[in-house]
């Protein structure tokens, strides 16, 4: 490069022998300032480095935790063994512990809270990008996130104050009546339940969902927008075959992290499931989850394999956890690769 | 077949800026029209405001009258029944990338509730061939997506799918401004043979692609139709000072 410099300023020289200044080959500032400038490869592999170890650590600290839940409940995974997993047992007073009706607990309520959110802030997002009234737009999608900014524990209370009676005086025995008859709705009606616990994650999860949704349906293209107008598409056509399609991934990617803020979730939940460690197949009856279980008796735990079996209910939770982010990625990647052959 | 379009007193605005002036024309139909003009002329908002699409913007605003045959389009009926009998094509091809190839053709024909396999099969084809894309595709119809084919055979599978609802009209915003020149050709070569069937109407920066295709040409400028008349006319002789102007590259 310094090559090629050089000649062309020997070709200036030569073109302008009596031009005042130019006897010596002179570079513009700009060009001097640049040619001195090193390659920055130095910087670059600091800033490299860098990058790396922040996301090392991430898988570290993941590393560290699984480590240390496994370590603390090395006596109960001794006494139990895999059993812990499919036991329904949970008896401080004889030491006989088992993790399936938590399991089930936590998976149940997130699937409930799922399948009432889901719909709820799709159509949440799809009336603010597509169907409010300007003015309005910004008050109503502010409104959703503030509900994301409520601590879990005032909507525990709120659900223990109006939710819980409201399901026992008037939703509940509705159910009961028009569909008793599936199984899902029925036995002794308390209020707190497996069903409160669904709604209110689902009031949880709903700003994360709906505001990510919102996120990606306004980065669809107008152009897409406008082929299907120009078919002669109505708005709610319009939205069905290329706003919902273009933002199914982010949509997708919105849900995953619902879903990770529901099977996680323990104060809310904790107060209004109704702590009852059985298995129930009305979702009226009462439950228990993972999270609530280790926040109710981790500080009573009075015995050595107590305290390890609430450990090994946290490593559990974190394995579903794990297990569950992955299915559902899976479940998006096979439905959505390549080109969908039906009409979406 | 094509039909006619009769433009009376049109005025646009998007927001508070007056795009389109007193806007008087008469398109022929199963011609093709050029309308050329410098960027921001108010071209574009022209072609928009023949099939509705200029108010899905909420700031924007039109009056005057537009009838395409016997439909006075923004007094008998709604812009949904309008844009299905008028079919357009954008300067940036917009094929559904969710869909296949076969699906973004079907899809105009879809909305309307056709469910005839059969015959949406020939539509189809029909469309795709003469959108001079069939050969290219035919053996991934299915497979492939509206969005994985290169962008000339995607603009020409824009143009399949305007055509598959056999429409009365075909508006094209600047079909080529972002093909190359193979594709670009390809182009104008099919609105040449579309034209004796479908009423054309294309927006142009590009004066040789108006002289090549178009029978009429109107230009624009600062919002209002400075001139409009024969191709030839106007590329020969035009009666307008500005018009002049701008063919012969003083100004635009």
């Amino acid at each position: 490069m310094s090559g090629k410099l050089a000649e062309r300023d020997v070709v200036n020289d030569r073109e302008s022998p009596d031009s005042p200044g130019l006897a010596a080959p002179r570079l513009s500032v700009v060009r001097q300032y640049l040619n001195a400038q090193s390659d920055s490869a130095g910087s670059d592999g600091f800033f490299k480095t860098l990058m790396l170890a922040s996301a090392l650590t991430i898988f570290a600290i993941v590393l560290f935790i699984f480590l240390e839940l496994a370590w603390q409940s090395r006596m109960a995974i001794a006494h139990f063994g895999i059993s812990f997993l499919y036991r329904s047992a949970w008896n401080p007073v004889s030491g006989d512990f088992g993790a399936r009706p938590f399991i089930y607990g936590t998976l149940v309520s997130s699937l409930l809270a799922l399948l009432i959110a889901v719909p709820l802030s799709v159509s949440t997002a799809v009336f603010i990008t597509e169907m409010c009234p300007i003015p309005l737009r910004r008050s109503l999608s502010f409104l959703t996130e503030l509900l994301a900014a409520i601590p879990s524990v005032v909507y525990g209370l709120w659900a223990l104050v109006v939710l819980v009676p409201l399901l026992r005086t008037g939703i509940n025995p509705f159910l009961m009546r028009t569909l008793g008859w599936t199984g899902f709705f029925e036995g002794p009606d308390y209020g707190v339940s497996m069903l409160a616990a669904g709604i209110i994650l689902a009031i949880m999860i709903l700003p994360i969902i709906s505001s990510i949704t919102r996120e990606v349906m306004s980065t669809v293209p107008q152009s897409q927008r406008e082929a299907a107008l120009a078919l002669g598409a109505t708005r709610w056509e319009m939205i069905r075959i290329s706003v919902l399609p273009n933002a199914r991934l982010g949509i997708a990617g919105g849900v995953i992290l619902g879903l990770g803020r529901a099977l996680g979730e323990t104060m809310a939940v904790t107060m209004v499931i109704g702590n009852r460690p059985e298995i129930a197949r009305s979702l009226l009856a009462p439950g228990y989850t993972m999270a609530s279980v280790l926040a109710n008796e981790f500080t009573e735990a009075t015995t050595n394999l107590y305290l390890s079996a609430l450990i090994e209910i946290g490593l559990v939770l974190f394995l579903v956890t794990i297990v569950v982010n992955a299915l559902a990625r899976l479940l998006i990647w096979s439905v959505t690769r390549g080109a969908s052959s039906r009409m979406a | 077949m094509g039909v006619g379009i009769e433009v009376k007193d049109l005025n646009a605005w998007y927001g508070s800026t007056h795009t389109l002036r007193d806007i008087h024309l008469n398109i022929p139909a199963n011609h093709a029209t050029a309308l050329i003009g410098p960027s921001g002329c108010g071209k574009s908002t022209f072609v928009r405001c023949l099939n509705r699409m200029h108010e899905t913007n909420p700031i924007a605003r039109v009056t005057g009258t537009v009838k395409i045959g016997d439909l006075d389009i923004y007094n008998d009926v709604s812009p949904v029944v309008i844009r299905r009998r008028i079919g357009m094509v954008f300067q940036r091809p917009n094929p559904f990338p969710t869909m296949s190839i076969y699906d973004n053709v079907a899809s105009g024909l879809r909305l309307n509730g056709f469910r005839n396999r059969q015959a949406l099969d020939e539509i189809v084809e029909r469309s795709l061939r003469r959108a001079a894309l069939w050969d290219e595709v035919k053996d991934d119809l299915r497979r492939k997506s509206g969005a994985s084919i290169s962008g000339g055979q995607q603009q020409r599978l824009c143009i399949a799918r305007a055509l598959a609802v056999d429409p009365e009209v075909l508006l094209m915003d600047e079909p080529a401004s972002a093909l190359d020149p193979i594709s670009t050709a390809k182009i104008e070569d099919l609105i040449f043979h579309l034209k004796s069937e479908y009423t054309i109407v294309i927006v142009t920066h590009n004066m040789q692609q108006a002289a090549r295709v178009a029978e009429k040409t109107g230009f624009f400028l600062n919002g209002q139709l400075v001139e409009f008349d024969a191709t030839t006319k106007i590329f020969t002789n035009p009666s307008d000072k500005r018009t002049e102007d701008y063919i012969t590259g003083r100004f635009g």
